[in-house]
């Protein structure tokens, strides 16, 4: 009843290609956008945009990289903490470089860099799948962290071998380092990713998406149908380490402000796949769905207890969370093994057909 | 010319003129090798009987040997400790079946490893809120495990053995030996291996699933706890073994995943492998080779040998 598309007719082949056909879609995106970019910054206290909006963002965009690989292309990857090393300490040494060209322009095309590591590491996955190539992968993880700490060149020789954001303003406004608003990183986080998840999602419902998917489904009629799997796969693995080292890109320049190489540890591979595993494969609603519940859910199980009152000491509330996410992992595969988009997916067919059961 | 003699010559040289210390070195690549080799033991044991890539099995290590240490701060006896935590160990693996495998029983194989992902951190979670998460140390007096080590003259120098790696070895060997007898001999063992072989052909034979899985967990936590007790002995009891524990998953591609003698010769050869590499071509790079080592090893490998050494079934080629 209010999720209806009886009435909304295609009447040309854009129309038909849209990426939102249905007029209420077009809405709810609307209305997510206006709160996105007017209602969290007008109300929201630094807080909330600086430890929840903002990581939530950059989360959900290396969440959409992996899941452009391993959702969407069937390629099982554990080496993403690495791929977003590699765009953070790539835009690093390009500020260094380069330090009057525009630090947005950095931040994306340092993308480009861990594109072309990923590819070289997803090599592997023309001879071998599933498990074996996630072990693979994790030759890329460790390798590449111990680079990051052993290689000086990288961190410019610092003593603390910890790599630190320069300040760079943009039209006179400050926009990373700490002096910078968390106004401004938020928004420039935001447009980023934005516009990157609309290049995705029109990534997955064109042609490569399709071909990504078919090579999923099954690799060896995929190549009888005439796609070649060398191209596609590395196209793959390119796409999603470029999506991952922008997103790690900005978790340094627009998050932290600085980082050391066990940021991108091996946990940070694992956190991103449980948020594409508890959010849907193969679903970029259900990659920005998973980074919400798998981010924002520690911070809320952290403030919860003092708020009812409860005083427990900071360790035993981390420990209840380790326990909680574990739980929570397990009750979600077991209750809907295809994810929260699932979930929205069945949502939506019961608001189609309210108030009758079907 | 000078960096193609550092890197094929001298090593070379080295080992050469100072064979005490390549025993030395082989040797703490074969302990350190037998411990990856006990843990992919028990990634194999699961993976044979469920099909289940089981990644707790690391952190079931650290569990049960974390237990262990902690019911014996209690003030529990040290052997009644060592019984009760190999109940713990058959709890969980009753839990983990009833809870975790039977809902999810059929699902595709990347659902089971994310659930074990679960397992995992509820683990972390659990043991730490239960015995506190800094590190202990590991009853080695109580549990009559002898300490200090032995010393040779030999090679041209001196070569120092552990008395506690040896224990480790000679037990491990025996450990594996027993499950080799177990798997091939015994009325439970023959049904693990039916299992193994199919899911449906060993149901349609009378053989309950529900049941080899809880005893095939439970081996693995048997195996575990062994792990745990000569690994905690070596270094502290912490959770800080779970990044080490995932040097067990090329142990696993070099032996394969379903080979029990694959498990053991594959992590033999990761830990010499890696001890040699660290010490004769690290510190041509920076030392701390030994954090990826492993990895790039079996990466090599994987390129030339996709199955394993030993392993059954040829993955199909992509």
């Amino acid at each position: 009843m209010f999720y209806r598309e009886a009435g909304q007719f295609k009447t040309s082949y854009a129309s038909d290609l849209a990426v939102f056909p249905i007029l209420q879609d077009r809405i709810g995106i609307a209305v997510i956008l206006a709160i996105a970019f007017v209602v969290i910054p007008l109300t929201g206290n630094d807080f909330i945009i600086n430890a929840v909006m903002i990581p939530f963002l950059i989360f959900s965009l290396a969440a959409i990289g992996l899941n452009l690989l391993t959702g969407y292309t069937g390629q099982l990857s554990l080496g993403t903490g690495a791929f977003m090393g590699v765009g953070a300490y790539a835009c690093y040494k390009l500020t260094t470089i380069f330090p009057g060209v525009n630090i947005i322009i950095l931040v994306v095309a340092s993308g480009f860099f861990s594109a072309l590591v990923g590819a070289v590491f997803g090599l592997p996955s023309l001879r071998i799948k599933g498990f074996y190539l996630a072990i693979a992968t994790l030759a890329a993880q460790f390798f590449l962290e111990w680079c990051f700490t052993r290689i000086p060149w990288l961190y410019n020789y610092n003593l603390s071998t910890a790599i630190e954001v320069p300040q760079r303003e943009l039209f006179g406004v400050i926009v990373t380092g700490p002096r910078a608003t968390a106004e401004t990183r938020y928004y420039i986080v935001l447009a980023i990713v934005v516009a990157m998840t609309w290049v995705a999602s029109n990534l997955v419902h064109g042609r490569i998406g399709r071909m990504w998917m078919a090579v999923r489904d099954m690799d060896i009629a995929a190549e009888l149908m005439g796609i070649r799997l060398l191209p596609t796969k590395l196209l793959a693995f390119a796409v999603s380490s470029f999506y991952c080292g922008v997103a790690g890109a900005m978790m340094v320049f627009l998050w932290y402000g600085g980082a050391e190489a066990n940021v991108f540890n091996i946990n940070q591979s694992f956190t991103t796949l449980f948020m594409i595993i508890i959010g849907g494969l193969g679903s970029i609603l259900g990659s920005f769905l998973g980074a919400a519940l798998i981010y924002i859910l520690p911070i809320v199980l952290r403030f919860l207890p003092p708020e009812l009152g409860l005083s427990l000491h900071a360790a035993t509330i981390e420990h209840i969370t380790y326990m909680t996410v574990g739980v929570l992992i397990i009750f979600f595969l077991i209750a809907e093994p295809a994810g929260l988009a699932r979930l929205w997916q069945i949502g939506k067919q019961k608001l189609r057909v309210w108030p009758f059961p079907y | 010319m000078h960096v193609l003699y550092l890197i094929f010559i001298d090593p070379f040289v080295q080992m050469g003129t100072a064979p005490d210390l390549l025993v030395q070195t082989l040797w703490e690549g074969l302990v350190g090798g037998m411990l990856y080799a006990l843990i992919a033991l028990g990634f194999v044991l699961i993976f044979k009987a469920s099909g289940v890539f089981n990644f707790a099995q690391g952190i079931m290590v650290v569990f049960s040997a974390l237990t262990l240490v902690g019911l014996y701060a209690h003030g529990v006896p040290a052997f009644l400790a060592l019984a009760l935590t190999v109940a713990v160990m058959y709890l969980l693996a009753f839990t983990v079946e009833r809870v975790v495998l039977r809902p999810l029983v059929n699902q595709p194989d990347i659902i089971l490893f994310m659930a074990t992902f679960g397992i995992t951190y509820f683990l972390i979670g659990f043991g730490e809120f239960v015995f506190g998460g800094d590190p202990k140390v590991m009853i080695t007096d109580d549990l009559y495990l002898p300490k200090g080590s032995i010393t040779y003259k030999a090679f041209g120098g001196i070569v120092s053995l552990q008395r506690l790696d040896i224990v480790a070895v000679v037990v491990a060997s025996i450990m594996v030996a027993g499950l080799g007898v177990f798997f091939s001999k015994t009325r439970i063992g023959r049904a693990l291996r039916a299992v193994a072989d199919s899911h449906s052909a060993a149901l349609s034979v009378g053989i309950s699933l529900e049941q080899i899985w809880v005893i095939v967990w439970f081996a693995a936590g048997l195996v575990a706890l062994v792990t745990g007790i000569f690994w905690g002995a070596r270094s502290d009891v912490s959770f800080a073994l779970e990044v080490i524990a995932l040097k067990a998953l090329p142990v696993l591609i070099l032996g394969g995943f379903t080979s029990i003698p694959g498990a053991i010769v594959g992590g033999l050869i990761i830990g010499i492998g890696e001890k040699l590499g660290e010490f004769y071509w690290g510190p041509l790079v920076g030392g701390g080779t030994d954090a990826w080592f492993a990895y790039v090893i079996a990466l090599v490998f994987l390129l030339f040998r996709p199955q394993g050494l030993f392993g059954e079934q040829i993955i199909e080629r992509v």
